[in-house]
């Protein structure tokens, strides 16, 4: 335990860096399937190509896409921030597409019948009732993510998978346990956040 | 008032609605009946604009509905479908103060119409208003929807299959009390329904359309009593003569002035149910509690 008690600060830091790679990667994911799900809800077309899109996207293994976005980015936080949103981000669609799509059609109805622009519609009643479904993906985004992240530091992305992989390198049990601990505590920490919000 | 002249809607599939003329004088309720699929439900919603006409014209208490916005329009309709369609998220008081807010009114002239519609529909506001609706039965969800739809004071409602979720036992009570209450407040509607009891009951007229088309407009005695041709007796069942004599009650008709004795009955029952009475006695005539007797011959009388 010797070394974690004189490395505490860059310790803090990798959890720092993580915890900031996985917030900006579930954000930038969800500031496209946010839109897009909205709108791939109401168009078939569009929902088929947008889901079958992001199924594929989904089974590309993280690995093999953090090296397809090396050559495209280089090394370092931007490109492991890229692959991680491109992770995410089916997962969030699928989300909100399911759960606008489980707004029952009477509910729809009556928002239309009683005069809700579709604005109003979409602010006040479909998304509200499609919540449950997306903190649902929500939850899976961030386990996966959390995950995810640790691979991240093969290209340079920083994080707790720094300590697991110099870890490695060197032989040195204790900073791979640190790293290991951590990105499991930070994973169970925010499900159970999630999970608490989820029943609120 | 509604009126729509010469409207025509077609879908792709068929089934819309042809050169359709129709009027529901102010106050008046008439209910729109046919089998499944004859274009009724495609012209309720014409009215409110959820379906927009290729051809025709509405008019609503005067003013041209297909020059409005559409939005606005259907902020000053009242629209009640079946089940309700209550939005789940929100608790009972804020269905019901939807439309208010729509209309920007203020917490507390919205607060009082809430607690004053949720009596008119028979709920008492204190014990209803902070409810969920998951947690209310059929009938009180379906109150809460009529409630929602009066809230901002419309003058025309649109109810589409309003009582189809309801269980039967309740449904009566449900219907009559929706009854007295639209009299009352004299709203002009338009019904949707496939039950010609229903229709009878609640219509003022009866509007039947097959395929698009309206087959004949009249009141609920009128249509019973001479049915334009044999789809719309058929439609109306065999029975459309005991139908018929639910529309009446025994003070409608001459009495005489002479007692039989038995079981009295008040003169507020209908002809039907003092038909039927005479059946299960086995008399031509029973007595009224009012005073004097009806007769078989008047019930008869009555066609």
């Amino acid at each position: 335990m010797r070394w974690t008690w004189r490395n505490l600060d860059s310790i803090g830091a990798a959890l720092g860096e993580h915890v900031l790679l996985v917030g900006a990667a579930l954000l930038l994911a969800a500031a496209v399937a946010l839109p897009l799900g909205v709108l791939a809800a109401r168009r078939p077309v569009l929902r088929a190509a947008a889901m079958g899109g992001s199924a594929v996207l989904y089974s590309v293994p993280t690995l093999a896409l953090f090296a397809l976005l090396v050559p495209l980015l280089g090394l370092g936080f931007r490109a492991a921030l890229l692959a991680l949103a491109s992770y995410a981000m089916p997962v969030l669609l699928r989300a909100v597409v399911t759960g606008l799509e489980g707004v029952a059609p009477a509910v729809r109805d009556a928002a239309d019948g009683m005069g809700l622009t579709p604005r109003q519609k979409l602010w006040q009643v479909e998304l509200p009732l499609a919540l449950p479904s997306m903190l649902a993906g929500l939850r899976v985004a961030v386990a996966t993510l959390v995950s995810a992240a640790t691979v991240a530091a093969y290209i340079g992305g920083g994080g707790l998978g720094v300590l697991i992989l110099t870890g490695l390198d060197q032989g040195h049990t204790e900073k791979i346990l640190v790293g290991a601990t951590l990105v499991c505590a930070l994973a169970l920490a925010a499900d159970t956040a999630l999970r608490r919000m989820q029943r609120a | 008032m509604i009126e729509l002249r010469g409207i025509t809607k077609a879908w792709p599939g068929g089934a819309g609605v042809q050169a359709l003329d129709l009027s529901v004088p102010e106050g008046e309720c008439c209910a729109l009946i046919g089998p499944s699929g004859c274009g009724k439900t495609t012209t309720l919603r014409l009215v409110n604009r959820l379906v927009e006409p290729d051809a025709g014209s509405i008019r609503i208490t005067g003013q041209d509905a297909l020059a409005q916005d559409p939005v606005q329009l259907r902020r000053g309709i009242g629209y009640v479908i079946q089940e309700g369609g209550l939005f789940p998220h929100r608790r009972v008081g804020a269905n019901v103060a939807v439309v208010p807010a729509l209309l920007g009114w203020d917490a507390a002239r919205t607060r009082a119409r809430v607690e004053e519609v949720l009596a008119l529909v028979g709920l008492d506001p204190a014990q209803y208003r902070d409810r969920w609706p998951h947690q209310l039965s059929g009938g009180e969800r379906q109150r809460v929807g009529v409630a929602r739809a009066l809230a901002a004071d419309p003058p025309v409602l649109l109810l589409d299959e309003p009582f189809g979720a309801v269980d039967p036992l309740r449904r009566a009570q449900l219907q009559q009390e929706v009854l007295a209450l639209l009299k009352r407040l004299r709203k002009t509607v338009l019904l949707v329904t496939h039950d010609v009891q229903e229709a009878v009951l609640l219509g003022d007229s009866l509007a039947l359309m097959r395929a698009g088309r309206l087959v004949q407009h009249a009141a609920p005695a009128e249509m019973l009593a001479r049915p334009a041709d044999g789809f719309v007796a058929d439609f109306l069942g065999a029975d459309r003569a005991l139908t018929r004599l639910g529309l009446f009650r025994i003070s409608d008709v001459p009495r005489e002035a002479a007692s039989v004795p038995g079981e009295a009955l008040p003169e507020a029952t209908t002809l039907r149910d003092a038909l039927s009475a005479m059946l299960e006695r086995g008399v031509t005539a029973l007595p009224v509690a009012e005073g004097g007797s009806l007769t078989l011959e008047a019930v008869l009388a009555s066609r």
